[in-house]
Order: C-alpha cells, then structure tokens, then sequence
C-alpha cells in the first residue's frame, strides 16, 4: 500500500521544529546583530580617534597605537560609547543603584512607563468606544472619521510640549498631562484600525445574521466584535509604541527631571553621551517588551478564539 | 477523415476493455516530449509525498493530449515538470529532443495556468507583450505578434484595456494569446478554463480546437472534467494519487481537427467517457 | 396627541430640540446686565431657526437643509459678533443664559443639517462627491465655531486655550517668520532626510532581497527597530552634526529608513507564485524579473511606506530640534514660544506643521493614485 510504503520514511525527512527555528530565524538574526556589534566597535575607534589623540597630545603623554586604541574604548565622554561601556552604565543604573535613587534608570523608566500605560489604556478604550460610535452613525462616519485619517498626517507629537506646560500652567502636574499625550497618540491608531475591524465582516455574514433577524446589538456581539479582534490587536501594537514614544518626547522641552527622556535631554545638555546611550537603550528595550505583551495577549486571545495566525 | 492516431507503445493496458482502442500501432512522428521512468518525491513537513512515480509518457508532434486524474494525482506537477518549473528526483525526461531546462530557455512552450495571471499594470496588449519583451524582440515585431494574436482568440478592440476591466474568459484568453506570442510549437495549459462556467468553457473548448488545428500546434492541457478532456483530445492519460502514476492511456478515435460541441453526444464519444470514467474509479478506489 | 408627536419619531428630536432651545434663549429678567445678543439679531435668528426647524419637522429636506446651512452660519455670525473683543474682567457675569441656550439652538440645527445631508441619497456621483466633501467641511468648521465661541463666551485666558481667530491673526501677522521656520524645518530637514532615508531604504531592499540569509536576518530586526522610539537619537545626531539641519536629516534619515525596508522587502514578495513562474517560463533574468513583475507589484507597499514616513520625518525634524537649532525651525519656534507662553504662535505653527503634513501626504497620495492605479484599492 503506497500509505505504508511512505511511513518509514516520514522521521527521517522531518527536521526537528528547534532545529528549524535555529535556521531559519535564530542563526539569520544573531549574525545580523553580531554585525551591526562590529560595526558599532569600529566606527568607535573612528569616531573617537581623533579627539583621544588629541588629548594625549594635550596631555603630553606618550600614546603607541596600542594604547590609543584600548583608550578610545574607555573615554569619559567618547563621541560614539562603546558597546560595554553602555551595558556597563545600564547594569549600574539599573542593578547596582538602589530604585528610589534619582540616578537609577529603573526610576526615570517607571516614570516614563507609568504615563505610559495610563495613556496606552485610556486610548485603546477611547479609540474603541468612538469606533464604535462611527460604526453605528452614519452622520458621525462621514463627518469624523475623514478628520481622523486625515488627523494621521499630522505630526501630532508637535504639540506634546504645549500640552505639559499648559497643564503645568492650570496646576495639573506629573504623570497625567504625559499621560494625556500618550492617550492621543494611541487613540488615533486603534480608533481607525477598530472602525476597520468592525467593518470586515463580508457581504455574507451579515446577511446571514440578517436571515436570522438578529438585532444591531446581536450582530456587533456576535459578528462585528470578534472579527475586528485581530485589527484591534494590530492597531493596539502601533499604539502603545506611539505612546511610549508620546512619554519620551513629553518629557523633554519642560525641564522634567524625572523619564528616559528627561536624562535624554540631561545627557545631551552635559555631553554624557554614555548617559545618552543607555537611556536610548532602555527606551528601545521597554518598547520591544510592551510590543511583545501586546503581542503575546494577541496570540492568547486568537488562540481561545480559534483563529488561526 | 483524420490520420490514424498512433499510440504509445512502451505502455501495457492492464484494464484495457476495448482491445481495438488501445491497440499498439508504432509511431510514425517524432516525439515532442519523451518520458521515462520520471518519479518526484517532495519533502514536507509531514515526510515525503510522492508526487509522481514511475511514468511513461510519449507525446507526439500535433496531438493534443490531456492529463485527467483526482486532485493529488500529480497532473498539474508532471506539467510543470515538462516546464521545467519542477525538477524530477528519478528517471529521465526530453522535451524537443532536449532537457527541459534547455528548452525552457529556448522558450520552446508557452504556458497557460490555472489563472489568467496577467500583470494588473499592463493592459491587454502589453500584457501579451510580456514576454516578447523579455526576448528582445524589436518594438515593430512585437506590435506585429501582439496584434496576430490578440485576433486569434477575437479580442482585437479590447488591447487597451486593463485585466480587470475584462470577464474571466475574456482575461484566460488574453492570456491564451500570451502564450501564443511566444510562437512555440508546443502549449502546456495546467487547467486554464476551470474557473469558469461551463457555457464560457464550452464556448472556449471549442475556439481552443479551432486554433489546434489552425496553428497544428502539440498541446498537453490538464483538466479534471472527462467532457473537456474527451472533446478536446486525441490522447487521454488518466491518473490516480497516492502515489501519483499513469493508469491508464486512452487514444481518442474521434475526428481530428475542429470538432462540434454536438459530438459529446454520440455513442463513439460516450464510449471513450465511459472507459476514462471507469479508469479514474478504479485507479481511485483503491487508494482510499 | 399621536399627529403631534408623529413628526418627532423619524428624527426629528434634534430640530424640536433647537425649536425649544431657541425660545429659551430670550433673556430672563435677571440676565439683564449680562453680555447676549441684543433683540434684533435674537428676533432674526429666532425666525430662520423656526422656518428651518419646520421644514425639518414637515420633512422638506432639501428646503431644510437650505435654511438650515443659512441659519446655522447666520447664527454663528451673530453669536461670534455678540462676544466681547476685549478679555473679560475678572468677576464679570460673562454671557447670558440665553446666549448659550442660542448657541445651543444654532449648534443643534447645524448637526441637524449635517445628519440630514449625510441621509441624503444623490443620484447623480458628482453630487454624492460633494456631499461626501461638505459634510466633513461643515464639522470642521462647527468645530471652529465652538471653540471660538467656547473660548471667548467661556474668557479662557489665552495661555490656556487661544481662540481660533487668534492662531489666524498669528498666521496673518507672523508670515515671515513662519516662513523662515517652514523654510527651515520642511524644505531642509524634512525633505532631505525624508529622500535620503526612503532611497537608503529602498536600495538596501533590492540588495538584501537577493540575499535570503540576510533578508531572513534583518526582516525581525527591522520590524523591531520600526516599533523604537527612535527619535531618542536626536541628542546624538546633534552632537554629530551640529546644530545646524543635517542633525535633523540624519534624524530623518534612520527614522524612515526601516519602515520603507521592511516595506519594499515584504512587496518584493508580494507577487504571486503564478507570477513568477510566468517569467521562468520566459527564460527571464534576474533584471527583468524585478523590473517587470517584482517591482511593480511592490508599488503599494512603497507607497503606504512613503506616507508613513511623511508624517514620521516632520515630528523627527521637529523633536529633534527641541534639542538645539539655530534661532529658526519649527520645533525651536515651538519649544521657545512655549517657555514664553506665546501659545497662540505655537498653535499658529503647529497649523503649519499640520498643513504641511496634509498636503505632503495628499501629494504622494496623488502620485500613488497614478502610479498603482491598477491596486484593487484604487480602481473606482
């Protein structure tokens, strides 16, 4: 039978899933960021030749090209840090220094993170209520929804500043005025994305609701809600970026003391490019794992429902 | 009346039910496409699936053969095997007395797949114009062809519109006289009306044979309707999956040329429906 | 009682609403030393809300929405021309009751007008154009209105919230400078970087694209990068290149130079598998491959690259300029007007920047229209 001719076959052509992970995406990956490790290394010692030979000529100490090299390594304030030097500043700031402290990295992070997530939450909810509302009011779809797409090529970010020192100015401090820059942000891509959403179910299903005579509120419980999930999630990943990147800027033009990008701002005004750097990091870490945890609730809720990615 | 068709004689019938249809007569033209012992064996995920195994196949200057069979039977693969848009993993194939390779580099088809595939950018006629681009024909060559045709599957005032402005059969056409701008003497079409209605598919079996005869061209055309294969062929090759093979080879006696759609009608065409119909039960019953 | 309320049921709540409204805006005794709308223009407004609020209630549409569009802008004029022009003392009552019971009447009417609109069904595509651009224009400038109206009626101090016609008057009064700040930041920074980055993106595409051991290696990375807060970089690129608009094109640059890899890498896949055996069966190159069938058929994604990275270069440019420029830019403008509480100049060029980005955007959406007009999405 030509069934049980291919069974003794089958184990041996099958690659194991790890193995097939490794190379398709783990080998390709880590090669492109060993690479981009080397060219980070070598354009240090480029970059920050010049100004340590000068130093040493300023200094009058004797240099060989040994020594100028290791030292290009281990400046103060190089014009490019090396890699270690930034996982060295973020492991103290972030291990060694104690979390209330101002100099720790994971302060000024929850800070940032705090407005953050306030933001990310109330504009998800915003976004998805005046979908909704869009959805159902033909007046509200033609008269709103051409301001919101049209709203996405506005560079809204330039009024973040504005917004924190008039709220200043009213008496309204600290997290919330980020926060309410954060909830812009991210309440204009989740909003368009859900009226999307709501709208996918085809021709078919909904006529197949209507043979049922199911009521409005029927077909959004059990038709328009689910099918926009998967837009949602995807709109939900462009917004909590966008509100990380509406804390950061928030809290730069005001004189915050307190953020990443407040010691952005600190390190740019004292040259501490290494300060930079690890701020710089941090930030890029916090949105890899914010875009992550969205993207995990994604796969958990697609999978209780049954869709497949 | 037309030529007697030869048949293939390296193949033994093992159902064979009318010795007089499938009896061996040598052959007379050269073959076009020379198949021997060809096997292809895919890895997937879920182990190796024999695509095809062991066949024998002889196509000649001038038929028109059509490979009939069940999904999964390995008809569109062994198609595209004679393209060279797959590679056999066993035996050997010849395709104008050279390999596949070499004759798809010398351009010596013209396919037609399942879908029309025209390019949404181009229009109609540039479109056709597609692949006398990539040759590198002169612009003056190209208009010549593109017009000639356009006119053989009658969409003369239709060169400057775009796909999708055009019906299914309208677009599958276009892309027939895609294939013909190549000017090749032999047309591989994998399944090409089998996404239209039957009226449409009706009317286009017939303009096909029409153009058969006109341009005396070797066609090798996959489908999985026993009518169209009947009507069109003069070689009918049934396959059955798992693994995908030859089962049996049904040489058409019915008129060559332009036929009549009348003729699915009469008793010589039902004969030859019947013995692909009982080949395509019994290569498939057992397989389950 | 049934004939009186028929008229209610079929959506006719909203112009019975402005009918009461309107009645209720004639003043009450005691509002008497407060600011409203003197008799004339209250009897005259009263009229036209009456006449368009029945032709609403008798269900003549189009006669409706005619008052109604006349009524409505009528109103806000006189409401607008009632406000003080000088900031209200402190401890003033501010406007009466009944001029915001008017405002109530005349806002009700206009969304009335608008719902009606939106109801209407036009034949004829041109009228339906039309009343599918009026609609969105006509709640763009009710919003206008009510701010104006809000800000003024309501005295918010101006470092708060300035009233439209003040960010106008800027404009008006401040061109030059806008000018130089435009000049600056969007012919200089934007575009350059913007170029520069989309070009970069785009080559790299074509090359890693050859190379499926990258292309594998560097699509996850991309995506990532794409998701950063990469304007962070802006203190850097300062540094790097001075103070001067290079730092903010270089800004520019690595901020649209993912967006359009990651884009054109996945539209250099986007055609089908059919496709591309078609060119193999024609012997084609390499060359021809892409120029005839992969490049094409990558336009869209391109495109829908090149407008998100129109919006993301103009906040680049500006962020980055919040942290040095020379004295002109609108991020500077933007940074230093706030310090010195100037806010109807920085909402002057934040309408600027919003302009700018429009018309930006709406630019590569006509060359788009022209180039992928064959993409389901623009066949009309």
């Amino acid at each position: 039978m030509p069934t049980e001719a291919l069974t003794p076959l089958r184990s041996v052509f099958r690659p194991h899933p790890v193995a097939r992970f490794m190379n398709e995406r783990a080998i390709p990956v880590l090669t492109v960021v060993a690479a981009l490790l080397a060219v980070w290394l070598a354009a240090t010692y480029l970059l920050n030749v010049t100004v340590q030979r000068d130093a040493f000529e300023r200094a009058g100490t004797p240099y060989t090209a040994r020594t100028l090299f290791l030292a290009t390594y281990q400046m103060e304030r190089p014009i490019l840090p090396s890699p270690h030097q930034v996982a060295l500043e973020l492991w103290k700031t972030t291990v060694e220094t104690p979390v209330t402290s101002k100099r720790s990295l994971v302060y000024h992070g929850w800070i940032t993170l705090s407005s953050t997530l306030v933001g990310f939450a109330i504009g998800t909810l915003l976004g998805i209520v005046l979908a909704v509302l869009i959805v159902h009011s033909r007046t509200l779809d033609k008269s709103l929804m051409p301001w919101i797409v049209a709203s996405q090529t506005i560079p809204i970010l330039a009024i973040a500043p504005m917004i924190v020192v008039v709220a200043n100015a009213i008496g309204v401090t600290g997290l919330l005025p980020k926060a309410f820059i954060s909830t812009y942000l991210s309440f204009f891509p989740v909003a368009v994305g859900m009226v999307t959403g709501l709208r996918s179910p085809d021709r078919l299903h909904l006529d197949l609701m209507r043979t049922y005579t199911a009521t409005s509120s029927q077909v959004f419980w059990k038709l328009r809600l689910p099918a926009a999930v998967p837009f949602l999630f995807t709109s939900m990943k462009v917004g909590i970026a966008a509100s990380l990147v509406g804390a950061i800027v928030a809290e730069l033009p005001t004189g915050a003391v307190a953020g990443l990008g407040a010691r952005l701002l600190a390190g740019s005004y004292y040259g501490q490019t290494v300060q930079i750097w690890s701020a710089l990091f941090a930030a890029a870490l916090m949105a890899a794992v914010l875009v992550a945890i969205v993207g995990m609730l994604d796969g958990i809720v697609r999978q209780r429902m049954g869709i497949r990615s | 009346m037309a030529t007697v068709i030869p048949l293939d004689t390296r193949r033994q019938e093992p159902r064979s039910q009318d010795p007089a249809m499938t009896e061996a007569r040598a052959s007379t033209r050269p073959a076009v496409i020379d198949i021997r012992g060809l096997s292809l064996t895919f890895d997937t995920a879920d182990g190796p699936v024999h695509a095809l195994s062991n066949v024998d196949l002889s196509i000649e200057k001038g038929d028109f053969v059509s490979f009939i069979g069940p999904s999964g039977c390995g008809k569109t693969t062994l198609l595209r095997v004679i393209a060279d848009l797959e590679q056999q993993t066993g035996g050997t194939i010849t395709v104008n007395g050279t390999t596949p390779e070499k004759a798809r580099l010398n351009l010596a088809y013209g396919y037609v797949f399942q879908a029309p595939a025209l390019y949404p950018w181009r229009s109609i006629a540039a479109n056709v114009a597609l692949p006398l681009e990539v040759m590198g024909l002169p612009k003056a060559e190209r208009i010549r062809r593109v017009k000639k045709n356009l006119a053989l599957v009658n969409l003369v005032n239709f060169e400057k519109k775009f796909p999708w402005q055009l019906s299914g059969g309208m677009q599958q056409r276009a892309s027939i006289a895609r294939a013909l701008a190549v000017e090749p003497d032999l047309l591989l079409m994998d399944e090409p009306f089998g996404a239209l209605d039957e009226i449409v598919r009706d009317h286009l079996n017939e303009q096909l044979l029409q153009l058969w005869a006109k341009t005396e061209k070797t066609v090798v055309f996959v489908t999985h309707s026993i009518p169209e294969a009947v009507y069109l062929s003069t070689k009918i090759v049934v396959m059955s999956p798992r693994p995908g093979r030859i089962h049996d080879i049904v040489e058409s006696d019915l008129p060559r040329g332009p036929r009549l759609l009348d003729i699915r009608e009469t008793p010589d065409f039902l004969k030859i429906a019947h013995r692909v119909r009982e080949g395509l039960r019994a290569g498939h019953s057992y397989a389950d | 009682m049934n004939a009186l309320l028929a008229p209610l049921r079929g959506g006719g709540v909203l112009p019975f609403l402005a009918l009461v409204a309107v009645f209720l805006a004639f003043p009450l005794p005691g509002d008497a030393n407060a600011l409203g709308l003197s008799p004339i223009p209250l009897g005259g407004l009263t009229a036209l809300v009456v006449v368009a609020a029945a032709a609403f209630l008798r269900g003549a549409e189009a006669l409706g929405i005619g008052l109604g569009l006349i009524a409505s802008f009528a109103g806000a004029a006189l409401l607008i021309d009632a406000l003080p022009n000088a900031p209200m003392p402190s401890g003033s009552p501010g406007m009466s009751q009944g001029f915001w019971f008017a405002l109530i009447a005349v806002w009700l009417l206009a969304w009335t007008t608008v719902d009606r609109i939106a109801g209407l069904t036009l034949r004829h595509p041109l009228a339906r154009r039309a009343a599918d651009l009026a609609i969105p224009v006509l709640f763009g400038a009710w919003l206008l209105i009510l701010w104006e109206v809000l800000v003024r009626g309501l005295g918010v101090p101006p470092v708060l919230l300035p009233a439209p016609s003040a960010i106008g008057a800027r404009l008006v009064a401040e061109t030059a400078t806008l000018w130089a700040d435009f000049r600056q930041t969007f012919l200089h920074s934007v575009l350059i970087g913007w170029a520069l980055g989309c070009g970069a993106g785009f080559l790299v595409a074509l090359v890693v694209d050859r190379v499926p051991f990258l292309k594998s290696g560097l699509l996850p990375v991309g995506n990532l990068v794409s998701a950063l807060p990469i304007v962070g970089i802006a203190p850097i690129m300062v540094m790097w290149f001075g103070f001067d608009w290079p730092s903010k094109a270089a800004v520019v640059v690595v901020m649209t130079f993912f967006p359009m890899l990651v884009n054109t890498l996945a539209g250099l896949d986007a055609s089908g598998r059919m496709e591309r055996d078609l060119m193999r069966t024609y012997a084609a190159g390499h060359g021809q491959e892409l120029l005839k069938l992969r490049l094409p058929a990558a336009m869209p994604f391109v495109f829908n690259a090149l407008k998100i990275n129109c919006t993301l270069a103009l906040i680049g440019a500006i962020v980055a300029e919040f942290f040095g420029t020379p004295t002109v830019g609108m991020g500077f403008r933007i940074s230093t007007e706030v310090g010195r509480m100037a806010i109807d100049m920085v909402w002057a060029e934040i309408a600027v920047a919003a302009l700018a980005g429009s018309l930006f955007y709406a630019a590569i959406g006509l060359v788009e229209r022209f180039v992928t007009f064959w993409h389901p999405s623009m066949r009309r």
